[in-house]
């Protein structure tokens, strides 16, 4: 079920970048299509009964933790999707200035 | 301290990129010196670890000493460290190719663009050495946004446009690798590339692995870019900046060719391993392969024409990768390989032929007199494409074309031997242009280097043609 939720942001998101005439709606879609990438990563770590990964002093290592690795993961993905947006926002800030417009003339 | 050669390749660029900004500070001749610099020692980088595989055989570089598949590796063999002297080398060139471009813009533009250039090659070289799939990510998205930078930085009016669209499909195609890559992961457990193939005789039956893959086939599909999907390529050509549009086109499009490669073919333990990913991708490149190539012909701007040329191009490589026999796989990394080298070549000379900004098809009329050196290159360089021997592309497509008809597959060879004849149309429409016709009045003069990269450029075309056998036995089959 949690799974449909990621489709249906990635689904939006899409929906979002080829639909929209506004450019930083746009900009904005392409987010939410990252963040259902996170998201996904997010949902695959977990496992049922088990406790975020951290270490506390004296406690045993088990199975009982989730997967720490596509949360590091999507830290990363996370860098890039900021750094996408700053350029793409700078983008943007240059074509308004140019044309007075974000809409996309289509 | 060869031990740790993988780390220096890519790192020289990025030390570089961070010091060329600070450069321009004094002056913009000194931020081209410092990424010339950082170009350099990239080479010779590449250079000493070519030189090891050669010696001593492929070697696997674990960072940071964590093994995999727990740990990022760079995996060295005569393809990769091939793949990043050859990138080097061009990023070189296309730095000496720039060096007396007339400084209309404040020398800090100039080093951000050098930066970002750097930034670029730093990207290639990781997506050619690299083993993981996630590292690739990341170099994949340092390489990309480089690249949009770099095409914002153009003069015309529809830059920022341009790269922005180029910013938004490429984008999504990143996320849709790294989709793919989340449901491989979760199938096999690992993101280690030789680890997956040793693991993927037992998954390749499973839906979400097949998913997976098909998923991160399509993101590099959208950045390769792959003919349906390329719509962001002709604007983003036409709008970068002239002096960095050697490198843009040579780079990113061969290093995502060969992650192609890797990642259906050699990673998953040859042909077969990725069924239909594969088809669907063959018949793309047929399609590609014709309608690019009259879709070049057919334009009035030259570095739109470029561009369909590069999407066509890339068309072959995809056919090579579909029929996945050892000659076709050769032939397409070849082929690849060789485009880079040319293509870089034809964009030197249509930065200079082109003035404020534009290059028209038309302002190639009398080259041949007007700029007797750039004509030549563009002479050599459009029939190597076009596939004369004894120059590079040819023996790419030959070996394509072998491995088409050990196949069986009539309508590949069939493609491939239609498209030569229309690259050649596109082709002789230039070099018709500078020796048949009389140059139009008042060309500027703008040469520096420039001449000299053009002829080297086309010469390197023509030498790699001469020396394929060997370069082919000893990088490119041992490899496959």
């Amino acid at each position: 079920m949690s799974y449909a939720v990621c489709a249906a942001l990635a689904l939006l998101g899409l929906h979002g970048m080829s639909q929209s005439s506004n450019l930083l709606r746009r900009l904005m879609a392409l987010n939410v299509l990252q963040v259902a990438v996170i998201a996904f990563y997010l949902l695959l770590a977990v496992k049922t009964g088990a406790e975020p990964p951290v270490l506390e002093a004296g406690a045993a290592l088990s199975e009982r933790f989730i997967n720490p690795l596509p949360h590091a993961l999507m830290l990363t993905a996370i860098v890039v999707s900021v750094a996408t947006t700053g350029v793409g926002l700078a983008l943007l800030i240059r074509i308004h200035r140019q044309f007075g417009t974000l809409e996309d003339g289509r | 301290m060869s031990e740790h050669l993988p780390a220096i390749i890519v790192a020289a660029p990025l030390v570089a990129a961070l010091a060329a900004p600070l450069a321009a500070l004094r002056s913009a001749r000194w931020a081209r010196a410092c990424a010339l610099l950082g170009q350099l020692a990239a080479l010779a980088a590449s250079g000493a670890a070519l030189e090891r595989v050669l010696r001593s055989g492929p070697w696997r570089y674990a960072f940071g000493a964590w093994a995999p598949p727990w740990g990022i590796e760079h995996s060295v063999d005569g393809l990769s460290a091939g793949l990043a002297v050859l990138f080097s080398a061009l990023a070189a060139l296309t730095s000496l190719y720039g060096w007396h471009h007339e400084e209309e813009d404040p020398p800090v533009r100039e080093g951000a663009l050098q930066g970002m250039l750097l930034l670029l090659l730093s990207g290639c070289l990781g997506i050619a050495l690299t083993a993981d799939l996630f590292n690739l990510y990341v170099f994949l998205e340092i390489a990309s946004l480089s690249s949009y930078s770099a095409v914002a930085a153009g003069s015309g009016r529809d830059a920022a446009k341009a790269a922005f669209q180029y910013l938004l499909l490429g984008s999504a195609g990143a996320s849709f690798w790294v989709l793919g890559l989340g449901l491989l992961y979760s199938a096999s457990g690992t993101l280690n590339l030789p680890h997956l193939a040793a693991l993927w005789p037992a998954l390749a039956a499973r839906p979400e692995a097949a998913a997976g893959l098909a998923l991160m086939a399509a993101g590099l599909a959208l950045k390769l870019p792959v003919f349906p999907l390329n719509a962001w390529q002709a604007d983003a050509y036409a709008a970068a900046p002239a002096r960095a549009m050697p490198l843009l086109s040579a780079l990113l499009s061969t290093a995502l060719a060969m992650a192609l490669l890797r990642l259906l073919n050699l990673g998953l333990g040859g042909s077969g391993a990725a069924g239909p990913v594969l088809a669907v991708l063959g018949w793309a490149g047929i399609v590609t392969v014709l309608v690019a190539s009259a879709a070049a012909f057919g334009q009035s701007d030259a570095r739109r024409m470029l561009a369909w040329s590069s999407a066509g191009q890339l068309g072959y490589v995809l056919i090579g990768l579909a029929l996945g026999t050892r000659s076709a796989l050769a032939g397409a990394v070849w082929y690849a390989a060789a485009h880079s080298v040319l293509k870089c070549c034809l964009f030197m000379v249509a930065g200079e032929v082109g003035r404020g900004g534009r290059c028209d098809v038309d302002d190639f009329r009398g080259l041949s007199r007007s700029r007797p050196a750039a004509a030549a290159g563009l002479a050599v360089a459009g029939l190597a494409l076009a596939g004369a021997p004894p120059a590079a592309p040819f023996f790419g497509k030959w070996a394509l074309l072998q491995g088409a008809f050990q196949s069986g597959a009539w309508v590949s060879a069939a493609a491939l031997s239609a498209s030569s004849l229309l690259t050649a149309l596109y082709v002789f429409r230039l070099i018709g242009k500078a020796y048949l016709e009389q140059p139009a009045s008042g060309a500027a003069g703008r040469s520096g280097w420039a001449p000299v990269c053009i002829l080297a450029a086309a010469a390197a075309g023509v030498l790699l043609g001469l020396f394929h056998q060997p370069l082919m036995a000893a990088l490119v089959e041992p490899a496959l």
